[in-house]
């Protein structure tokens, strides 16, 4: 050590060394972001580098944590939806979705929510699971130096935030699902609008296959990178399309079934190998499959109210909170103390863009959340992510990294 | 219909680049030395001057700008996006054209920043170093053939006829293309200085990065051109033209067609442009000139795409005719017997101009490359240099030397 010490002074010239193995070399400390282009700034890795070799990584999470948690907690149950949005917020009526699965379940209303809320929830979930892969697909091109792939899944992601932003009048945070509802029903001709998305949409897939599943350079970026076994990733918890990746194929909407999904003919696809090409595939397929949903979906939604017909948890329509008294009362008690929740704890777990997406909250009998905890599935993917980068180039962080789809938002929370 | 309007508006902007090139070149120098106070203008040494002044001031530069403009429009329309159209001159807003001097102007108001820790001295030689190689090369590109200042209105057979010929081109060295590839290396330089003098990791990252890939592909780069060496058997460029003539099925691109591949694909990698473009990697090491800002990082950005520009010079030069025009002679088209006599002066701006069509046709396909493909891993790129290209580059001189010594032993070269 202390010969290397002095070599590094520069006292022991170059020329001096007997071999090539005395020349004195140590691992380079690099710190990759928050604020690098690769980490949506939201994530830091401390990398040991051997040349261009990654000998260990320290992931470290958490800057974009929000204390979504503890915000809960002074907010009604009704004013967590905003928070959820910011989740996932590629995919913001999955977590919606959830979150009023949740406290449906601990309200036990679960099943009198009306049909056509049900087969809305789906319809809204299901656009916005295509949004979240097209998202991610196409930033993993981008990050690969693809710019011209993301444009065009952007541009398919948008074509589906506009008819969400229709519906729900906001573009990316919707807050469109209520607790034993909807905020509103569908607009006019919603289905036909977004039936006639889909062969632009489904152009828009073909398009990035097209110019990626055959592109020599993008297989060799994408084939046998970010490995993980079926062992490896059950220990970590994966779900999702990364766990699906690697040939399980646990979907929460098949495993579980909920809301309707249950009424629907749709396939799981599952890769073989677990690698960066794997999980791609398995999303494209997925929103593929996505759109079969929301097919058979337009088809059999029924007529019927869009909210529970309960006065202590849906607000009173608006001409009966200013015309009569009992409205305005019940209009004031929701909105200033909260949906009265039996006390109780409860867990309730879908199927969100990257896996499940479970919901624990516990009441005490109050207006307000006790306790609301989310299981992001990013955060428990990204758990993996310095076992799968070490040993490996640092180039290959890139895809490993994207095709995780770690979501900031939904991880640090 | 837009991507014809990207060709065109270069394509007319260097017409009148052409003509005012060979004017002052051709017509008013040579009248000013036809005075007894100007006889200075026929010095050798101020010829040379003024051909690389005019060359780089009124063709490279104004294509390399223009080349910002189309990279960003033709990556616009490539991706379903408008590209930029908000800049204007006087209200004058030509599909976003004012945006280069808007770039300029923006580049050079910047705060000059320099790394507390940077090396001042090479971090400032660094750009200087990047794009002064590339300027230099220019010497050798032939950008026309001879003009006669004493019949240009006249129809001449033979252009080496005339007693006090101009040549279009700057520097007539024998040593022609070995010239080139001794001063590009010099660039090498400009990156791997950049990185180490802006004392930051991960742009030494970029500039080990850089100097390994530009080393490596220097190689293929001469292998490649090699066989058009053979087959033409010379290494001045000029000389070049002359030999491939004004019938296309001479031209370097019938000859030696694998040459041309291989040469194209490795001086693309010299460019440092996407799918090459692991130096800069954004998503990945962020680049060579993570530190620079300012005018300083707009140096290394004009030198790339005057790498570009040049690259495409030298592919129109040594395997697409340079700048001869199909079918017209000295004194002007022929074709299937039949004949189109043309006056000297006219000929020579066609052929100038058809030179710069060539050079814009190859910067428009480069740009199609690089908005098209994902990035390499550093070592697939050297998989693909060293083991793919460059013995295909060696089979190819091998193949080439055989042909030439056979068509020399049967005495009909």
């Amino acid at each position: 050590m202390i010969e290397t010490k002095k070599m590094v002074l520069g006292i022991k010239d170059v020329v001096d060394l007997q071999e090539e193995d005395d020349m004195p070399t140590e691992p380079m400390t690099l710190n990759m972001g928050p604020s690098h282009p690769a980490m949506h700034g939201t994530v830091r890795i401390i990398l040991t580098v051997e040349g261009e070799t990654v000998k260990d990584a320290d992931v470290q999470v958490g800057y974009l944590h929000r204390a979504f948690e503890k915000e809960s907690e002074y907010a009604t149950w009704t004013q967590v939806f905003p928070y959820t949005d910011r989740l996932n917020y590629v995919s913001p009526m999955l977590n919606n979705v959830g979150y009023a699965l949740a406290v449906e379940k601990l309200l036990g209303i679960a099943e009198k929510v009306p049909e056509r809320a049900q087969y809305i929830r789906v319809i809204v979930g299901e656009m916005s699971r295509i949004a979240d892969h097209l998202t991610c697909m196409s930033a993993g091109a981008m990050e690969l130096g693809a710019m011209t792939i993301y444009f065009w899944g952007i541009k398919a992601r948008e074509w589906i935030w506009e008819l969400l932003e229709e519906l729900s009048g906001a573009r990316m945070t919707h807050s469109y699902v209520r607790i034993g509802g909807l905020a509103y029903d569908l607009t006019p001709n919603f289905a036909e609008k977004v039936l006639a998305l889909f062969p632009k949409i489904n152009q828009v897939l073909k398009d990035i296959q097209d110019s990626l599943y055959e592109n020599r350079i993008f297989r060799d970026r994408m084939d046998g990178t970010g490995m993980i076994t079926q062992e490896r990733a059950l220990s970590y918890g994966w779900t999702g399309p990364t766990l699906r990746s690697t040939g399980i194929d646990y979907d929460v909407r098949k495993a579980h079934p909920y809301l309707v999904y249950d009424r629907f003919d749709f396939d799981v696809p599952v890769g073989s190998k677990g690698d960066n090409f794997d999980r791609y595939i398995v999303r494209m397929e997925e929103a593929r499959q996505s759109m079969r949903i929301l097919e058979q979906a337009f088809k059999q939604i029924p007529g019927g109210p869009v909210c529970l017909d309960d006065p202590r948890i849906i607000l009173p329509p608006k001409p009966a909170v200013y015309n009569t008294i009992e409205g305005m009362i019940s209009h004031f008690k929701i909105i200033v103390d909260g949906i009265k929740v039996p006390p109780g704890e409860v867990y309730s777990y879908t199927e969100g863009g990257n896996g499940e997406l479970g919901f624990y909250i516990v009441s005490d009998g109050s207006g307000r959340p006790y306790k609301c905890h989310v299981r992001g599935p990013c955060f428990i993917i990204t758990s993996a992510l310095s076992e799968m980068i070490v040993n490996k180039p640092i180039a290959d962080i890139v895809p490993t990294f994207d095709m995780m789809n770690m979501i900031g938002g939904e991880c640090d929370r | 219909m837009g991507l014809i309007l990207l060709f065109l508006i270069p394509a007319a902007v260097f017409t009148g680049m052409a003509v005012a090139l060979v004017g002052v070149i051709g017509v008013a120098i040579p009248w000013v030395a036809s005075h007894p106070w100007g006889a200075w203008a026929m010095d050798p040494w101020f010829q040379a001057l003024i051909k690389l002044g005019l060359l780089i001031l009124l063709v490279v530069m104004p294509i390399a700008s223009l080349l910002t403009w189309m990279e960003r429009k033709q990556s616009a329309m490539m991706q379903d996006r408008i590209g930029p159209n908000r800049a204007g001159i006087l209200g004058w807003r030509g599909w976003g054209i004012p945006h280069f001097i808007a770039d300029a102007v923006k580049m050079i108001m910047k705060e000059d920043f320099v790394p507390a820790k940077a090396n001042r001295f090479l971090f400032t030689l660094a750009p200087l170093m990047a794009i002064i190689p590339v300027f230099v090369t220019f010497a050798i590109v032939p950008f026309g053939s001879t003009v006669c200042p004493d019949k240009i209105l006249q129809v001449i057979t033979d252009t080496n006829q005339c007693t006090n010929g101009i040549g279009l081109q700057t520097a007539k060295m024998d040593v022609g293309l070995i010239f080139y590839f001794a001063i590009a290396s010099l660039a090498v330089y400009g990156t791997t200085l950049a990185g180490w003098a802006s004392y930051n990791k991960w742009s030494l990252l970029g500039g080990l990065r850089a100097s390994s890939q530009m080393m490596s592909y220097e190689v293929t780069m001469g292998m490649a051109v090699l066989g058009a060496f053979m087959v033409f058997g010379t290494l001045e460029p000029q000389a070049m033209v002359y030999a491939q003539g004004p019938n296309p099925i001479n031209w370097g691109i019938v000859k030696q067609p694998l040459g041309a591949i291989l040469f194209f694909t490795a001086a693309m990698a010299e460019t440092k442009r996407t799918p090459f473009d692991i130096p800069e990697g954004e998503s990945e090491v962020i680049g060579y000139f993570v530190e620079y800002s300012g005018m300083r990082f707009g140096i290394f950005f004009l030198a790339e795409f005057i790498e570009v520009v040049f690259l495409s010079a030298i592919m129109a030069t040594v395997f697409f005719g340079g700048w001869q025009v199909p079918f017209l002679y000295s004194d002007g088209f022929h074709l299937f017997g039949h004949a189109l006599q043309m006056p000297h002066i006219v000929v020579v701006i066609l052929q100038t101009t058809a030179w710069g069509m060539k050079v814009i046709f190859f910067c428009w396909f480069q740009l199609m490359v690089r908005w098209t493909m994902p990035r390499f891993r550093p070592d697939q790129l050297m998989n693909l240099g060293w083991k793919r290209l460059l013995p295909i580059s060696i089979a190819n001189i091998l193949i080439t030397a055989g042909v030439v010594l056979a068509f020399q032993a049967a005495g009909s070269r």
